[in-house]
């Protein structure tokens, strides 16, 4: 056989991805860019030093949670579009224990992660416990905690944490996953321990999901309610567990710019995307933890990359953008290259 | 030979599993003609192959003696062949008129003519007595009815050939009545049917010809008026086949579950169960008969804990097990056969060996500490696909991806396997083939041997009244009579279960 399932299953993502940059290119052209200039210009500004392979990892970091956290609530079967609110609790939780406690290293940075990793969670139940006890779509609760999310930190940053001050103190270096090391072998980029964070996460979320009891639960709810019941297992325990872990993921997302990336919490006019973004993260790792990793490592180079090409070859950031809404388009209409793949096996033979 | 349909040597291949091998069939016009196999013996894969959602890898298709190349859909429609399929395809919210036109809808200035589309309609359904209303809406009629929407829509698009996919798997026993009246007069208009199934009875009614598959395989073609369903089942599973099945009498000992007094409402909050009394004892299968919405489905619920009950008690073995949770009444030695598998039974996206450990997952040697022991699992999953006779290419595949009578098999596997003391066994066979039900009745004979307490639930009275060792007739709520399956016959249980208890009937 010429392709099996799975190697279908792999290569559509990667033709989605191939297709988006083609048509970002053709669109380019169109606009007067020259698409292999400007292509260049993102791989360097992505891979192109040291400081900006640095640069590209530290935005990897947060990707990889919030779309981890997506893709856990995907694979129990729930939409969390709510990680973008979570992310923002997560945020201002680990930055809060960090400005106001004095402790050990060893004691302030675990507590100040798990602080956001908490408030992530807790932004989690409550869409959870709604939708488990009252049967309220999660999607219409997470997009208002979003909201709620946005400008309840607002607030307290200028009125509980601060007097009136657009942005925190900075956090205590005990609390910090800022890293000379790694900072200064990528030539002072804000890369910091946090990497390490996501992929120890990544593997939770594999061996909570794929190898225990509980796992096996989260994902037949997830697929199947009826037969879940039937099997002796609490539906609504574990749609209320899902969305806490799934927030878990998101409020680490939020302390890997707190405890990492900035040190601090401003005040905020809008959304910071991670969280969405996040969504297009899960979706073209096709939910899993291996697959996130790779889709984060994209996106962040994308990102950052897009930074030096207009500098470099002129062309816009904007066009990045739909580059990478260009991606996610072709991945969301999968199923085409799905069916170009099976038309083209038929042919093949 | 006046043939309009020749599918000749065809051979259609999936990754590791030939469907169709080497199959002939040809269909004269104006017959009904059944093919008839096992689940999973390839006879959906052929009718695709016909219909044009797959290609073959070998053969010729010819259509009224010209050799067709069957590449979509929509050329099976222009060749006049139409495919009622099991599971039907109409949108609930729209009319009848509506859901036949969907797709080739009558234009006037750009606008739907839906006047024009009903009386049509409304002289489609008169010509073949389908008695469909065309403004009523899809939720509003029974499935029956949608049934008939499905038929009317193939002959909208101008049908000559109907294939109909196990039809009667969903219908009442009345409505099979008037489908087999539809049958014979589209056959009567010229029409030609093939009929999917494999209910023998069916055959020797309505069909004059009958193609046989098994494993893939065509074994031949007969005249249905030269044969008998005892050769057609041999012919089908590829031995003898008992219809009857064998058994010693009962030797019930002591009472292992009994109801008192049980009220039970439903999802609306009316009460469907009124006030029910019933005992199982080890040893004996106790057979509920009854029409479908007496309280039979309601029962099961709250016996295994999916239902919450109003009032009365439910003991196993003396203990109370009433509103105790799904988990807890397994732990309590109750097994449950789902009478829906795919809403109930199973998890469709989840390998079959996982499934196979639906409620055990959490003990050992599944899992230890928490974490999932595969190895262990999937050792006894295999072990199971082997003593039940589950066909799949190996534990790994999708539940999804197995026919409905394997599916079955792993349920009953996982459920017996267990070693409880009560099978509640609703619905066990619906819609398995004659080879799955006699392995499904040996196995559940076999349990009550071994001491085990059965409690059937059948809409089939023919086996309600081959497996029961006592029957409890169920109507309104409530057990209106007990009767041995020797002493009573079916006429006499259409009746009970009607609501008229007889005097020779004790009921309770």
């Amino acid at each position: 056989m010429l392709f099996s399932n799975r190697m279908i299953n792999i290569l559509i993502p990667i033709i989605s991805v191939v297709l988006g940059l083609l048509s970002g290119a053709i669109i380019m052209l169109v606009f007067g860019y020259n698409p292999i200039e400007g292509y260049a210009a993102l791989w360097n500004g992505a891979f192109g030093d040291s400081y900006f392979l640095g640069e590209t990892l530290r935005q990897v970091t947060p990707y990889i949670l919030s779309g981890l956290a997506v893709a856990f609530a995907l694979r129990t079967g729930l939409l969390n579009i709510g990680v973008e609110g979570q992310v923002f609790v997560g945020w201002l939780a680990s930055v809060a224990v960090g400005i106001s406690f004095d402790l050990p290293m060893i004691i302030h940075l675990p507590l100040a992660i798990l602080a956001a990793a908490l408030a992530g969670a807790f932004w989690g139940f409550i869409p959870g416990i709604l939708k488990a006890k009252l049967g309220v779509h999660e999607v219409i609760v997470t997009i208002m905690m979003n909201y709620i999310a946005l400008y309840i930190s607002n607030d307290i940053v200028r009125n509980v944490l601060t007097d009136g001050e657009d942005r925190t103190a900075e956090i205590a270096p005990s609390a910090s996953l800022a890293s000379e090391w790694l900072a200064s072998m990528t030539y002072f980029s804000r890369l910091h321990y946090g990497l390490i964070v996501a992929l120890f996460m990544a593997l939770v979320m594999w061996f909570v999901l794929n190898k225990t009891t509980r796992g096996f639960e989260l994902r037949s709810v997830g697929f199947n309610q009826n037969a879940s019941k039937y099997a002796g297992m609490s539906v609504g325990k574990n749609i209320v567990l899902a969305m806490v872990i799934s927030g878990a993921f998101a409020g680490l997302a939020g302390a890997m710019e707190g405890l990492g990336t900035f040190g601090y919490m401003n005040v905020k006019s809008g959304f910071t995307n991670i969280g969405f973004d996040g969504i297009a993260v899960a979706l073209l790792g096709a939910n899993m933890a291996l697959g996130v990793v790779l889709a984060a490592f994209l996106f962040g180079t994308l990102k950052i990359g897009a930074l030096n090409m207009p500098t470099e070859a002129g062309v816009p950031t904007e066009l990045v953008e739909i580059v990478i809404a260009l991606i996610i388009f072709f991945v969301a209409s999968s199923y085409i290259i799905r069916w170009a793949f099976l038309r083209f096996k038929k042919e093949g033979k | 030979m006046d043939y309009v349909i020749e599918m000749l040597n065809i051979r259609k291949e999936f990754p590791g599993i030939v469907a169709n091998d080497n199959i002939n069939l040809q269909v004269k016009k104006g017959e009904i003609h059944a093919l008839l196999g096992e689940n999973g013996a390839g006879k959906s894969t052929l009718m695709n192959v016909l219909f044009g959602l797959y290609q073959p890898e070998k053969g010729e298709i010819r259509v009224r003696g010209e050799q067709a190349n069957i590449t979509d859909p929509n050329i099976a429609n222009d060749l006049g062949i139409g495919m009622v399929h099991q599971h039907f395809m109409l949108v609930d919210t729209f009319t009848v008129t509506e859901n036949i036109v969907l797709g080739s809808e009558p234009k006037r200035m750009g606008q739907v003519n839906l006047k024009r589309a009903e009386k049509e309609v409304q002289e489609l359904s008169e010509r073949y007595g389908l008695n469909v209303d065309p403004r009523a809406k899809i939720r509003d009629i029974s499935v029956g009815m949608q049934q008939r929407v499905e038929i009317l829509k193939t002959l909208y698009r101008g049908a000559e050939i109907l294939i109909l996919d196990e039809p009667t798997a969903v219908l009442t026993p009345q409505e099979i009545k008037e489908l087999i009246d539809i049958m014979k007069s589209l056959v009567s208009e010229g029409k030609s049917i093939i009929l999917i199934t494999h209910k023998l009875k069916e055959i020797m009614e309505v069909c004059d010809r009958c193609t046989v598959i098994r494993k893939g395989q065509g074994i031949g073609t007969v005249e249905v008026s030269e044969t008998n369903p005892t050769e057609l089942a041999s012919l089908m599973v590829g031995r003898e086949v008992s219809f009857s099945t064998e058994k010693t009498p009962a030797d019930p000992k002591e009472t292992f579950l009994s109801i008192k007094d049980l009220r039970v409402k439903d999802v609306r909050g009316v009460e469907m169960v009124k006030g029910l009394n019933l005992n199982v004892r080890a040893g004996e299968i106790v057979g509920i008969a009854g029409v479908d919405g007496n309280g039979q489905s309601e029962l099961i619920e709250a016996i295994t804990g999916l239902r919450k009950t109003e009032s009365g008690d439910i003991k196993l073995h003396e203990k109370a097990i009433t509103n105790l949770t799904p988990r807890k009444v397994t732990q309590s030695g109750i097994s449950h056969i789902p009478q829906d598998r795919h809403k109930f039974g199973l998890v469709l996206d989840f390998p079959v060996g996982e499934n196979m450990v639906l409620q055990s997952y959490y003990n050992e040697p599944f899992s230890k500490n928490g974490v999932m022991n595969f190895k262990n699992i999937y050792k006894k999953a295999n072990e199971l696909i082997e003593e039940y006779d589950v066909r799949t290419p190996d534990a790994y595949t999708k539940a999804r991806a197995l026919s409905g009578g394997n599916q079955q098999k792993a349920i009953i596997g996982r459920e017996v396997d267990r070693s409880p003391d009560l099978i509640i066994a609703a619905q066990p066979t619906r819609g398995l083939d004659v080879g799955a039900i006699e392995f499904i009745h040996k196995k559940l004979i076999e349990e009550r041997d071994k001491g085990r307490a059965v409690l059937l639930l059948s809409f089939e009275l023919e086996e309600i009244m081959n497996l029961s060792d006592r029957i409890a007739v169920m109507f309104d709520g409530q057990i209106v009579a007990e009767v041995k399956p020797e002493e009573t016959n079916e006429q006499d249980l259409g009746l009970l279960m009607a609501g008229n208890s007889t005097s020779k009937a004790g009921g309770e």
